[in-house]
């Protein structure tokens, strides 16, 4: 293995001027003191005050430096990338805002693990963390999610095939619908099935009710991704399955869903995670319950967002402890929903 | 040969396919599931109109352009009311038409700046899990923004719009009333905002990444700068998907429930217009959650025609941004 | 064209025949007048340059051109002595009858090299008892036995290219089909996987008709028995210039463009 020195692979038009790197670093490293400073002295006060005050600086040097920097550019070269940092910034800092609340306050509860597991059955307003909790709340999204994906999934899949397999005059008709329906606000399809089967008493307030609600919600996620997914399945192998003298209906078993088969879990994770949040449909049809009912067909039940939502109402300092432990919760399991099914999805492209 | 060909009109046979009865059944199955969407959309408006129609019938087109909601005793003057109600929509329809529309001026530069990094500015990797994050925002659940709003934005939210107020009140927009700055339209746009800009940036960035190579690598070679790029290649292939993806997150803002119901001040009496900074607004979504529980039955019926109306005009928005996006896919591909 | 030159194939067995095949797509006629007949057990090869409706047309033989939405056809295609598209024929059982492998190796990514062998015996219904027979039998066909008999349950997806190929040839061999299709089957391969196919199509032959697609005139040369110069001329669809024995089309062309085309002077 002889190998002369010129032959090692270089990217050089990869390499990055030093004296630019540095003019880089004062602009990210100066900004921050320079902004400290700032804080410290006017009357901008405290984190908020001091995130203002450093964006405003870094802004302003960003733009110096792409103007009079080592590579200078046109002022609109300059304001582009200035503008693009500047809404990732905005963006990621409202999120954050978003996201740190829910850990820090959902945190405290972790000493509370009494919450994961009991009902709020025998606890009064304001109640102390040791006691009660919204274990009936996380079995009654499980129930309610696991019956809604029961129903969602597979009609929702097939509506994906009939767009991908059949392909026939309606397709454009089928498509249009799938994607109206993805805009239907979650009030509504709380509304309708209150309208539908509560009022008309088929059912009373219930799980199941909630289900169907959530189903409703559910079915375009899950329409629309399979039928992306499905896409993806070459039409080769369907032509091959059909030549070797397969039916339709054969050929979409054995070796269209096959193949399709982890995207479609994506496809139904997707819309589980579309559907852990939901408050607003919930209050109209599953309404909410103080203890564990594990019967979704009859009596109302209990759901995480729910249970946070009527802490919210009650508003005591415990209430909004346990309201938002619930939230922390309900963020970590969207979280691994959602993670896992962008996994899924990945390794699905990749082959 | 040729002319021979010319001279006979061949016309083609009839090609009949006999299918088995098990693909009669598969593909009777998948119409049935094709058509689920439809069934269960008509299904939604007969239910709701027909709920709805007490009110519907007593108040006629004043429902929707009455200024006031009152609940009253809950009986119609036919039944002896002596506090008798009155349903205006009004309020409520603007009030949810204006915090979607300052969601969508505040979500639009942002989502195309986010888009934009992930195309064009971020190198790959980061791009990647960069866009993966803003898919996951784009999960998160609204009753999480519904507690930002309420404990966090809420308070820094009223001091920037009293800044805004006392400095740039001369505008119309940002004139108020009277100074209660904490729940107001500007404070439910701008919690809608972060909720549909990552519905806004995917969207745009599918457009982005659609952009033919060839075009761009024509503006590199012609030695275009990455702004002249953007802006004489990108952005004039982008603009109407980009339009249909804001109508969807217009449509998004204009059905959000709980996120709202924690940061706007519902107010019956008045159309708020434009008074952006002040706790009074309305939302057709929230006005149902807020008044559900203690509702009567005249009320509930009433709360049906405003989820009708709420849902027919979500529809139309939807179904003028997805024939917009669609078109222009099609238009691309 | 003239009766005299199918005179030589007379007095042999007919596998399949086509009588005045016409095929459109939409308002555009890509076919005319395709009148072939192709002799039991033996190679024919369709040649011609692209966009002539070579591929077209193979697919008529056992309806997947039914399959393209826009598709028309007319004109008979004669198996068994009945047309295949007559109205009470189930175009599954034509499938059956003749196979069909394709320009790209298309195995199923789902299953493992022995299921996609014997795929076609479960996407058709047919139940057999002698199941392992039959997977060795036309692994062995297809000269692919002795380089999958101990991965048989590894995923089609580890094999090259050219084995990729003949599995696909296998599978479409278990059904014991009385034509075989191949649309460019080497299109996509190595010159060493190509041959190896050659070898196998000229094993075949005893067994079972071939068609086949080729842009390779030594191809053609070296595996049929027979060819059909398929010309599609500026505005004109695309229709037989010349058929018969492949020694003589290629060596003894009547037609001026066969004898340009199958020379390389154009195409």
């Amino acid at each position: 293995m002889s190998k002369a020195l010129s032959d090692t692979p270089t990217q050089p038009w990869k390499t990055v001027d030093p004296e630019f790197r540095k003019q880089q670093l004062i602009t990210h490293l100066g900004t921050p003191v320079l902004a400290l400073l700032f804080t410290v002295i006017s009357p901008m006060a405290g984190f908020t005050g001091f995130c203002v005050t450093w964006f405003g600086f870094h802004v302003f040097a960003a733009a110096l430096l792409a103007k009079y920097g080592k590579k200078p550019k046109s002022y609109a070269n300059a304001f582009i990338e200035v503008f693009v940092g500047v809404t990732i910034f905005v963006f990621v800092a409202f999120v954050s805002t978003v996201l740190w609340p829910v850990i820090s306050n959902g945190m405290a509860g972790v000493s509370h693990l009494n919450l994961l597991f009991q009902d709020a059955g025998k606890v009064g307003a304001d109640a102390s963390l040791d006691k009660g909790g919204f274990g009936h709340a996380i079995v009654g999204s499980a129930l309610m999610i696991g019956l809604a994906s029961l129903i969602s999934v597979p009609i929702g899949i097939l509506a994906a095939l009939y767009v991908t397999e059949v392909r026939g005059k309606l397709t454009p008709f089928v498509r249009f619908f799938v994607q109206a329906m993805s805009g239907v606000p979650s009030i509504v399809a709380g509304l309708f099935i209150y309208s539908a089967l509560i009022i008309s008493g088929i059912l009373q307030y219930s799980g199941f009710a909630g289900s169907l609600a959530l189903s409703i919600l559910m079915l375009p996620t899950v329409a629309r991704t399979a039928e992306e997914i499905l896409r993806l399945i070459p039409d080769d192998l369907r032509t091959a399955a059909l030549a070797l003298g397969g039916t339709q209906w054969r050929t979409v078993r054995m070796v269209v869903l096959p193949a399709a088969k982890s995207g479609l879990i994506t496809s139904a994770i997707l819309g589980i995670a579309r559907v852990a949040g939901e408050t607003a449909p919930l209050l109209l049809t599953a309404f909410g319950n103080n203890v564990l009912n594990v019967n979704p067909f009859s009596d109302s039940m209990a759901a995480l967002p729910s249970y946070v939502f009527n802490q919210m109402l009650l508003g005591g300092d415990n209430d909004m402890a346990r309201a938002w432990f619930a939230t922390f919760v309900l963020l970590i399991a969207i979280t691994i929903l959602f993670t896992s099914a962008r996994i899924v999805a990945d390794r699905m492209k990749r082959n | 040969m040729s002319t021979e060909l010319e001279t006979e009109k061949i016309t083609p046979r009839v090609i009949h396919v006999i299918r088995q009865n098990s693909d009669k059944v598969f593909r009777g199955i998948l119409i049935a599931g094709g058509l689920a969407a439809f069934v269960l959309l008509s299904g939604i408006f007969g239910f709701l109109a027909t709920s709805a129609g007490p009110v519907l019938r007593a108040f006629g087109l004043s429902f929707f352009t009455g200024k006031t909601w009152y609940a009253g005793d809950g009986l119609l003057p036919s039944e002896g009311s002596i506090d008798p109600p009155t349903f205006g929509l009004a309020p409520m329809l603007w009030g949810s038409l204006l915090i979607a529309v300052i969601a969508v001026a505040i979500a639009i530069p942002m989502a195309i700046g986010i888009a934009l990094a992930a195309t064009y500015f971020l190198p790959k990797k980061i791009a990647f899990a960069f866009t993966v994050f803003v898919d996951l925002v784009a999960a998160i659940p609204s009753i999480v923004f519904g507690l930002w709003g309420f404990f966090v934005l809420m308070q820094h939210g009223a001091l920037w719009a009293k800044w805004l107020n006392t400095h740039l009140g001369f505008i119309p927009f940002f004139k108020v009333e009277f100074e209660g700055f904490e729940q107001s339209p500007f404070m439910a746009g701008l919690v809608l905002a972060i909720m549909i800009t990552p519905i806004i940036a995917a969207v745009s960035r599918e457009i982005f990444a659609s952009v033919p190579a060839e075009l761009i690598n024509g503006a590199q070679a012609l030695g275009a700068s990455r702004w002249t790029m953007i802006r004489n290649v990108v952005i004039p292939f982008s603009k109407s998907g980009i339009t249909g993806g804001a109508m969807l997150g217009l449509g998004r803002a204009l059905g959000e429930t709980i996120a709202v119901f924690f940061v706007l001040q519902l107010f019956f009496d008045e159309i708020n217009w434009i008074r952006i900074l002040e706790s009074t607004g309305g939302s057709v979504a929230s006005l149902i959650v807020s008044r559900f529980g203690e509702a009567q039955p005249l009320e509930i019926s009433a709360l049906f025609g405003a989820g009708l109306a709420l849902f027919l005009v979500t529809l139309a928005v939807n179904a003028v941004a997805t024939a917009i996006v669609s078109s222009t896919n099609r238009a691309k591909k | 064209m003239g009766s005299e030159e199918l005179e030589f194939v007379a007095n042999l067995d007919n596998a399949m025949e086509t009588k005045d095949i016409n095929v459109w797509f939409g308002e555009r006629q890509v076919l005319a007048n395709v009148n072939l007949e192709f002799q039991t057990n033996t190679v024919t090869a369709l040649i011609g340059p692209s966009g002539c409706g070579k591929s077209t047309f193979i697919r008529t033989l056992n309806r997947m051109h039914e399959l393209i939405p826009s598709a028309k056809l007319a004109g008979r295609v004669m198996l068994d002595d009945e047309d295949i598209y007559a109205a009470h024929v189930d175009p599954v059982d034509i499938r059956l009858k003749v196979g069909m492998v394709f320009q790209k190796p298309n195995p199923f990514p789902s299953m493992s090299i022995g299921d996609n062998v014997l795929a076609g015996l479960k996407l058709a219904k047919r139940k057999v008892e002698d199941a392992d027979f039959i997977l060795e039998d036309s692994l062995r066909k297809a000269g692919l036995w002795d380089e999958v008999k101990d991965r048989l349950k590894t995923s089609a997806g580890s094999l090259s290219g050219g084995q990729q190929q003949r599995l696909c040839i296998a599978r479409s061999l278990v059904l014991k089909p009385q034509v075989l299709l191949m649309d460019e089957p080497c299109s996509a391969l190595d010159p060493g996987s190509t041959r190896r196919i050659e070898e196998t199509i000229k094993e075949l032959r005893e067994s079972v008709t071939i068609v086949i697609v080729t842009h390779n005139m030594q191809q053609a040369l070296r595996v049929s028995d027979y060819t059909a110069f398929f010309l599609s001329e500026e505005g004109h669809p695309g229709h037989v210039v010349e058929y018969g024995l492949t020694n003589d089309i290629f060596h003894e062309p009547k037609d001026q463009r066969t004898d340009d085309y199958v020379h390389g002077r154009f195409g």
